[in-house]
């Protein structure tokens, strides 16, 4: 079962953009931190437990130096952050026009920035990062409109952050990118990222990124993505939500789930349960299981 | 004094209008691949054209156009079943175009020419490249809720000014109706099958919009609101609340306004202005009722929703086009100094005084 909590009411509306609320849950604090993009402001909510109490602040982004000669400049505007959680360490990761900037997760120190490389891209095509996730306790993972994924190396402490690899599968500009959730099993490989066109990649982290499996698209574009014991559950523009093995990348479940685009999924590892967010207004709650034997996964409606 | 709207009047604004919008150098810019403009940019682009014939408005009337015509495209475009959607929306504004101007074979050739170009370079975009222009469009447009009575009589819009998404009625094209779940075992053979319900009451669209040059849109989006003939008011009371992150972005310096000053002026320089000359008066177009509800109008507009507009002044005079080159030269010069912000206000405040 699931509870619906308090409502929490952010400063200002959230920019339409696919993920664009991230959400740190804090345990020990009995806190949870939510994050969502709106122009070129990140606003922040940390709320108790019971929701009764809770705080805002607001991260207005500086222009990133030095100062970075483009065509076509654009305004620095936000795409969502994420926080990527690290056994040491816990970093707040913006992505822009302009490029990546990693801050400790309160927002107040910026530790790291990143400026897209121009050259990657045709002249009349938008230059900016898109999709972040943390892998294997150690790397944090930045999608980017070319198609390429930059793999960070994050040092336990300090600002001695590297690119240590860059990922070069996919064709089209990156939507999101996520780490296993759960529990993997053999082979199944523990990240997965998603384009633009709907094609997916299946990663094993680690000193040198390994492609398990490439996932080809249908005709639509993923927005979504999420891994859970080794069952990748995707959010398409059409509406659909399919579930796929990682470990063999056969397709093992279609939902006809919203009547618009999927602009956000999440999964509860504890108890399987899946939730997307489309522009139909709609926002679903699936339980998804698993038959451990035939790796049969079923999928049913919770709630609408 | 002559002060009546005749048909000849309108057909002549009308054409005027459209001739400025759809003229060659004027698309050229506006095709070049380029960042979204500036608020400030958009709204002084679209006074000139409003300008470009006989009628004039105040600042009250122009300030409401305004509000109603990012009201309504906000609308065209968050509405848009499918991102690609947003280029059939375009080909309705076209085809409504067209329609006005159907007895002048010379504009009907330049508004069909920017048809072509548009198909040419828009039609093979994928859905995830429409979608990133409209995501970007909708950015521009957030924060703005002002009420439009057309809106709040065809409940389309609510009276927080948030619009109404729809949870009837066909589906996109090439989306299916939710309900149902297929499952499939490790071969791929569908083994399991099950349906789910939800409020929503959709149903399979009939056909595709056309993306030619001429045929059936299908979508209503984008076509001529006041078909029916309706009152016009736009409503800004309790917005204001919702403007202040808006108003806090908008005084931001700009550190690209260099960029954009040259763009806008090589823009505004395209756009010929027809000035009414020897017996001819300009024919005012006010939006209210009456005159003093139009000046009531203005001394009320809430502070952040007052649009800051950069008056240029392009025309044939010499003088003035001497003007124009010497900023565009200076604007040159500025390019080799490190651009600071201070540099992007300084000329803002250059083309507002001249």
């Amino acid at each position: 079962m699931y509870r619906k909590e308090k409502s929490i009411q952010l400063k200002s509306s959230s920019s339409a953009l696919y993920n664009n609320l991230s959400v740190l849950p804090l345990p020990d604090k009995q806190l949870a931190y939510f994050t969502a993009v709106h122009g070129t402001t990140v606003n922040m909510v940390s709320a108790s437990g019971d929701g009764l109490s809770f705080s805002h602040r607001q991260l207005q982004v500086k222009e990133g130096l030095p100062r970075w000669q483009h065509p076509f400049g654009g305004s620095g505007v936000l795409r969502p952050a994420a926080w990527c959680v690290l056994p040491s360490r816990v970093l707040l990761v913006l992505t822009s026009q302009k490029g990546i900037q990693m801050y400790e997760s309160d927002g107040s120190i910026m530790v790291y920035w990143h400026a897209l490389d121009v050259m990657e891209h045709l002249p009349a095509q938008a230059v900016f990062a898109r999709g972040i996730a943390a892998a294997s306790g150690r790397f944090i993972c930045v999608g980017t409109s070319s198609g390429l994924v930059l793999v960070f190396d994050i040092p336990p402490k300090g600002t001695n952050i590297t690119v240590s690899e860059v990922l070069e599968e996919h064709h089209d500009a990156i939507t999101d990118i996520t780490a296993e959730l759960g529990w993997a099993p053999d082979g199944a490989g523990d990240l997965v990222t998603a384009d633009d066109s709907g094609t997916l990649c299946i990663w094993r982290s680690g000193e040198e990124f390994t492609l398990l499996n490439k996932i080809p698209a249908f005709g639509c574009t993923c927005s979504s993505v999420k891994l859970w014991n080794g069952v990748v559950a995707a959010g398409y523009g059409n509406g659909q939500i399919r579930l796929y093995e990682a470990a063999t990348g056969v397709l093992r479940a279609e939902v006809n789930a919203h009547a618009r685009w999927i602009y956000a999924l999440d999964l509860a590892p504890l108890t399987g349960k899946l939730l997307s967010g489309a522009e139909d207004s709609f926002v679903h709650i699936w339980k998804l299981s698993k038959n451990l034997d035939t790796g049969d996964v079923e999928v049913s409606l919770e709630t609408a | 004094r002559v002060d009546e709207w005749t048909d000849v009047d309108r057909k002549r604004v009308m054409n005027d209008i459209i001739t400025t919008m759809f003229n060659k150098k004027f698309m050229e810019e506006l095709f070049k691949p380029q960042e979204l403009y500036s608020k400030k940019a958009l709204r002084t682009v679209y006074d000139r054209l409003a300008h470009a014939s006989i009628m004039r408005l105040n600042q009250a009337s122009m300030d409401k156009l305004y509000d109603l015509m990012t009201m309504a495209f906000k609308y065209q475009v968050l509405l848009c079943p499918r991102p690609k959607d947003i280029l059939l929306v375009t080909f309705n504004h076209l085809d409504a175009i067209k329609d006005f101007v159907r007895d002048a074979p010379s504009i009907l050739n330049q508004v069909d020419e920017t048809f072509r170009q548009l198909i040419e370079i828009y039609s093979c975009l994928s859905a995830g490249e429409f979608q990133l222009i409209r995501q970007t469009l909708l950015i521009f447009f957030q924060d703005m809720h002002i009420r439009v009575s057309i809106f709040l009589k065809d409940k389309v819009q609510n009276s927080n000014g948030r619009f109404v998404l729809p949870i009837s009625g066909p589906v996109p094209w090439g989306t299916e109706i939710p309900g149902l779940i297929r499952m499939f075992n490790h071969n791929g053979d569908e083994v399991k099958r099950t349906e789910f319900t939800t409020d929503g009451n959709y149903v399979t669209p009939q056909r595709e919009g056309s993306f030619d040059l001429y045929g059936d849109r299908v979508l209503k989006l984008g076509t001529n609101m006041y078909s029916v003939s309706r009152p016009v008011e736009t409503h800004m009371a309790g917005s204001s609340k919702s403007l202040a992150s808006h108003a806090k972005e908008n005084t931001a310096p700009n550190p690209l306004a260099k960029e954009e000053m040259n763009f806008l002026a090589r823009l505004i320089g395209v756009l010929e202005i027809k000035k009414p000359g020897g017996n001819e008066t300009g024919f005012r177009l006010n939006l209210f009722t009456t005159d003093e509800e139009e000046e009531h109008a203005a001394l009320t507009r809430p502070e952040e929703l007052s649009y800051k507009v950069i008056n240029i002044e392009a025309t044939q005079d010499p003088g003035r086009q001497e003007e124009l080159a010497r900023i565009l030269g200076e604007l040159e010069v500025a390019e080799q100094r490190p651009a600071s912000t201070a540099k992007g206000e300084d000329l803002l405040a250059l083309m507002d005084g001249l």
